[in-house]
C-alpha cells in the first residue's frame, strides 16, 4: 500500500492486514519502553486544515512510537494563514524529503490531490465529508477485537449522516467486513442516493433498532440548527439519542467523538458497560502504527517514481528503505 | 429583421476566395456534395462543380480536397473576462480560440469584474472588439445593475451602445418581479434575455450534482429541480408578457421536460445545451479533479440521455459552449473550493463528433444546426453555404486525431475537461466573410491564384 486516501480504494484483505497489524503493535504498548525502532530516520509530516484532537495527536504519537522524526503543521500560524495554496505548501515541505504526509482537510479529495504532488506516501486525516479511513479501521479493529468476524453482523450508524465522513468511511469498511449496516437520521441529514450510493440500508426513525448488534452514534453539529436541518436539538434527541430506554444489555455502542453529552448520547450510556468509546481512542493509536507501518515499511510492492512540477529527481536515499525498490 | 454576422465587431474585413474541393455540406440547404465555394467581398457568390470555381482577381485558392466545408459555427454562451479578470482570458485571446474551434461569430457574457452594466462600457468594449477580435464578437448587458438582482440596467440606452442583449448570466434572475419588468421593457428596447437558470436556496452550497455520488464523495449537491422549476417560472412569465427568452446551459432531464411543456403551450422560449453536458456525467466527479466542476453541474447519464434526445427533437434549439476560462491556481485546489467553469471553444465540434456523432448517437446535421443556429437568438443570419449568405464557413478534418491540449490552446486558460483526451476530427480553417479568420499551423497552404 503506497498511500492511504480512502476507504472505497481497500480490499477486505487489506483491512484484514492492517488490523494483523494493529494487534500486533498492541502487546509493544504493554511494555516499558513503548517504542520500536522500526521507522527510524524516516520523516512523517501532519499537516492540519482542520482543528483535530484524538486523529492528530494519535498519528504523531503512533509515529513517535515507530521512532519516526515528526512535523506537526497546523494551519494556524503557518504559512497557510498567509494565504499558501495547498500545493506550495506541499511543495514546499515535499522539499524536506518526507516519508509520509499526513493530512486532515476541510476539502474533499485535498489528500488525492496531494497525493498527486509529492513523492511522499499520503495519508488522509480526513477530508471534507468525505472519508476518513483511519477512523473507520480503528473502528473496524475495535469491532473485531471485540465481536470477532462482522459477517453478518446488524451496525446502525445513527446521526447526520449528510455531514459526515466517518459514516462514508465507516458505512463501506463494515459493509467489505461483511456486516449488514443501516443508517439511520432526519430525512433532511440523509443525502438523496446515499443508501443506493454505499449499500446499506436506509430509515428514518429508530423504532427497529433493537435488531442491532452495534449502535454507532455520530456526532451531531450544532449549526446544524440554524441551517434548518432539524428545528430543534430538544426534538433531534427526542427521536434520535441514543440512552438506556434505546440500547439493549447485548447491544454495543460506539462514537468518534467528541460526543455532544445529552444530544447524541445520554451521559448514562457514555460511560456505561456497552460503550466502546475508550477502546476506540485507545486502539486508534494502534491502528495508526499499523498504517504508517504498511505504508513505509510493510509493503513488498514497488514504489512508483513520483515527481512534482517535472524537475525534482525522485529517487531518494534508500540504503535501508524497504519501500524503493525502483531504480533512479 | 437579420442582420449579418459581421455587423458585430472585429478586427478582420470581407474578402474573396475560392474553397475547392470540399464536400459542402449545409443540411438546411440539402447540400452535401464535393463542390468549388467561390466567394466575392464577403458572400458566397457561387458553389461551381470542383475545379470549376473561378477565383476572383488576386483571391487565395484554398484546396481543400478531403476536408468538410459546413457553416461557420456561432456560440452564443462565452466568457472573455474582458474587463478585470484578464489573467483568464481577454478578447483577443478568446476570439482566437473561438476562431480556432471553427467559431465565426461569439457572444460575450456580462458578468465581468465589475459587471458589464453601464452603456460606456459596451461602447468601450465594442471599440476593444474591432482593434482586437478575431472573429465577430457581440456584447450582452446585465439586466439588473451590478447583477444585484434588484434594479434593471439601462436597458434602452444599453441597446442604443450596442448591447446585443441582456443577461445575469453566473446568477439566476431571483425575482420574478424584477424579470417580469425586464421581459416588459423588451417590447421597447428588443434584444434577446439569456437566463441563468438556479433557485439559489436549493442550490445553495452546492459543488456539484446531487444524487448517488455527490452522497458518495460526501459533496453538497444542487438539485435538478432548482433549475427546472426556475424554467417553469420564467417560461410562463414570457407567455404571459409575449417576449422572449433563451434559457442557457440545460442539465437536466426535468429542465428538457419544462422546456418541452412551455414550448406546447406556446412559450417564446428557446434552450441551449453545452458539449459538456452531452458527453460526460457525474461520474467524471469521482476523479475529484476540478476541472469537473462548473455550473449547472453534470448530472446523471439519464439526464445525459434526455438532453441528447431534446437536440435530436429541437426541444434544444442551440449549443453554447459556457467557455469559462480559470488560471491553473484556481482550479489546481480542492474540489469544493475551485471556480466553476471550464473552457470549451476549442474542442466543441471534436468532443461531440467523437462521442456522439461518430458512434451514431447523433447525426452531423443535427449538431451542425446546433452548433449554427445561436446567432437566430440575436437576429443575426445563421451561417449558411447558400449562394448570397455571408461567407462563414468552417472547414473540418473528419480524419484528424489530436490530443486535446497537447499543443497548449490559444485561450488563455487550460481549464478544460477534455485535456489529454484523444480526440476525432479538427477544425483546420474557419473563415469569416471570406477572410481567414484562423488556420491551423502546418495545414497545407493553397496557391494564390
Amino acid at each position: 500500500m503506497r498511500d492511504l486516501l480512502a476507504i472505497s480504494d481497500l480490499s477486505r484483505g487489506e483491512i484484514e492486514q492492517i488490523c494483523e497489524r494493529a494487534a500486533s503493535f498492541a502487546a509493544v504498548g504493554q511494555r516499558e519502553i513503548k517504542k520500536v525502532p522500526t521507522l527510524r530516520g524516516r520523516t512523517i509530516v501532519t499537516l492540519f486544515y482542520e482543528s483535530s484532537t484524538r486523529t492528530s495527536a494519535s498519528f504523531e504519537l503512533a509515529a513517535k512510537r515507530l521512532s519516526a522524526d515528526v512535523i506537526s503543521i497546523k494551519a494556524q500560524g503557518s504559512s497557510v494563514d498567509k494565504g499558501e495554496s495547498l500545493k506550495d505548501t506541499v511543495a514546499t515541505l515535499t522539499a524536506y524529503d518526507p516519508e509520509a504526509i499526513v493530512i486532515r482537510s476541510p476539502e474533499a479529495g485535498a489528500a488525492q490531490l496531494v497525493a498527486g504532488w509529492t513523492d511522499a506516501s499520503v495519508v488522509n486525516a480526513g477530508d471534507g465529508k468525505h472519508e476518513h479511513p483511519s477512523q473507520a479501521l480503528l473502528d473496524t479493529y475495535t469491532l473485531l477485537d471485540r465481536l470477532g468476524p462482522l459477517d453478518g453482523k446488524q451496525i446502525w450508524v445513527v446521526g447526520d449522516i449528510a455531514h459526515s465522513r466517518v459514516a462514508r468511511s465507516c458505512v463501506r469498511a463494515f459493509g467489505l467486513m461483511g456486516a449488514e449496516v443501516t443508517v439511520a437520521g432526519p430525512p433532511t441529514l440523509i443525502p438523496r442516493g446515499f443508501g443506493e450510493a454505499l449499500g446499506c440500508e436506509v430509515r428514518y426513525d429508530l423504532d427497529e433498532i433493537g435488531s442491532a448488534d452495534v449502535i454507532y452514534a455520530l456526532r451531531m453539529q450544532l449549526e446544524r440548527m440554524s441551517e434548518s436541518y432539524v428545528p430543534s436539538l430538544r426534538e433531534y434527541a427526542a427521536a434520535y439519542q441514543i440512552g438506556p430506554r434505546r440500547l439493549g444489555s447485548r447491544q454495543l455502542l460506539m462514537h468518534p467523538g467528541p460526543v455532544n453529552r445529552g444530544v447524541e448520547l445520554a451521559p448514562e450510556v457514555i460511560d456505561g458497560p456497552a460503550s466502546l468509546i475508550t477502546a476506540q481512542v485507545r486502539n486508534g493509536l494502534l491502528v495508526r502504527m499499523a498504517i504508517l507501518y504498511e505504508i513505509l515499511a510493510g509493503t513488498d510492492r514497488p514504489r512508483p517514481v513520483r515527481s512534482i512540477d517535472g524537475g525534482g529527481d525522485a529517487a531518494r536515499d534508500s540504503e535501508d528503505s524497504p519501500t524503493i525498490g525502483e531504480p533512479a | 429583421m437579420s442582420g449579418a454576422i459581421t455587423d458585430l465587431d472585429w478586427r478582420g474585413h470581407p474578402g474573396s476566395l475560392v474553397i475547392s474541393g470540399a464536400r459542402a455540406f449545409d443540411s438546411r440547404a440539402g447540400l452535401d456534395e464535393r463542390r468549388d465555394i467561390v466567394i466575392r467581398e464577403g458572400r458566397i457568390a457561387e458553389l461551381a462543380p470542383v475545379g470549376e470555381g473561378k477565383a476572383p482577381e488576386g483571391a487565395e485558392r484554398i484546396d481543400a480536397e478531403g476536408l468538410l466545408a459546413t457553416p461557420a459555427f456561432f456560440d452564443p454562451h462565452v466568457h472573455l473576462r474582458h474587463i478585470g479578470q484578464s489573467h483568464k482570458e481577454d478578447v483577443e485571446t478568446g476570439t482566437r480560440s473561438a476562431a480556432a474551434g471553427g467559431y465565426c461569430g461569439v457572444i460575450a457574457m456580462a458578468n465581468t469584474a465589475p459587471p458589464t452594466d453601464e452603456p460606456e462600457v459596451i461602447a468601450a468594449m465594442r471599440e476593444q472588439a474591432a482593434d482586437q477580435a478575431a472573429v465577430p464578437t457581440g456584447f450582452v448587458a446585465t439586466v439588473t445593475v451590478g447583477m444585484r438582482g434588484e434594479e434593471l440596467t439601462e436597458m434602452a440606452a444599453l441597446r442604443e451602445a450596442g448591447a446585443v442583449g441582456f443577461s445575469d448570466d453566473g446568477l439566476p434572475l431571483r425575482s420574478a418581479q424584477v424579470f417580469r419588468r425586464a421581459l416588459q421593457y423588451q417590447h421597447l428596447v428588443g434584444g434577446n434575455i439569456l437566463l441563468h437558470e438556479e433557485d439559489p436556496n436549493l442550490s445553495a452550497g452546492g459543488v456539484m450534482g446531487e444524487g448517488e455520488v455527490s452522497a458518495e464523495l460526501g459533496m453538497a449537491g444542487v438539485p435538478d429541480v432548482s433549475e427546472s422549476t426556475m424554467i417553469s417560472r420564467d417560461a410562463a412569465l414570457c407567455l404571459y408578457e409575449g417576449a422572449r427568452a433563451h434559457v442557457q446551459h440545460l442539465s437536466g432531464r426535468r429542465s428538457v421536460e419544462a422546456i418541452e411543456f412551455a414550448k406546447q403551450q406556446g412559450s417564446p422560449i428557446t434552450a441551449e445545451v453545452t458539449p459538456h453536458h452531452l458527453v460526460l456525467t457525474d461520474e467524471a466527479v469521482r476523479s475529484l479533479d476540478a476541472r469537473f466542476k462548473m455550473n449547472p453541474p453534470l448530472r446523471t447519464e439519464d439526464d445525459r440521455q434526455a438532453l441528447i434526445d431534446a437536440l435530436r427533437s429541437g426541444t434544444i434549439d442551440c449549443i453554447g459552449t459556457d467557455h469559462a476560462p480559470h488560471a491553473s491556481h484556481e482550479k489546481e485546489i480542492p474540489f469544493e473550493q475551485a471556480m466553476m467553469g471550464v473552457t470549451g471553444l476549442e474542442t466543441a465540434f471534436s468532443v461531440i463528433y467523437t462521442d456522439l456523432i461518430e458512434p451514431g448517437v447523433l447525426g452531423l446535421d443535427t449538431i451542425l444546426e446546433g452548433l449554427t443556429s445561436g446567432a437566430a437568438l440575436f437576429d443575426l443570419e445563421v451561417p449558411s453555404l447558400q449562394p448570397d449568405a455571408e461567407a462563414n464557413v468552417t472547414l473540418i478534418d473528419l480524419e484528424a486525431e489530436w490530443e486535446a491540449g497537447a499543443e497548449g490552446w490559444e485561450s488563455r486558460s487550460a481549464n478544460s475537461c477534455f485535456a489529454g483526451r484523444r480526440l476525432r476530427s479538427r477544425p483546420v480553417t474557419t473563415i469569416v466573410a471570406g477572410s481567414v479568420a484562423y488556420r491551423q499551423r502546418a495545414y497545407r497552404m493553397g496557391a494564390v491564384a
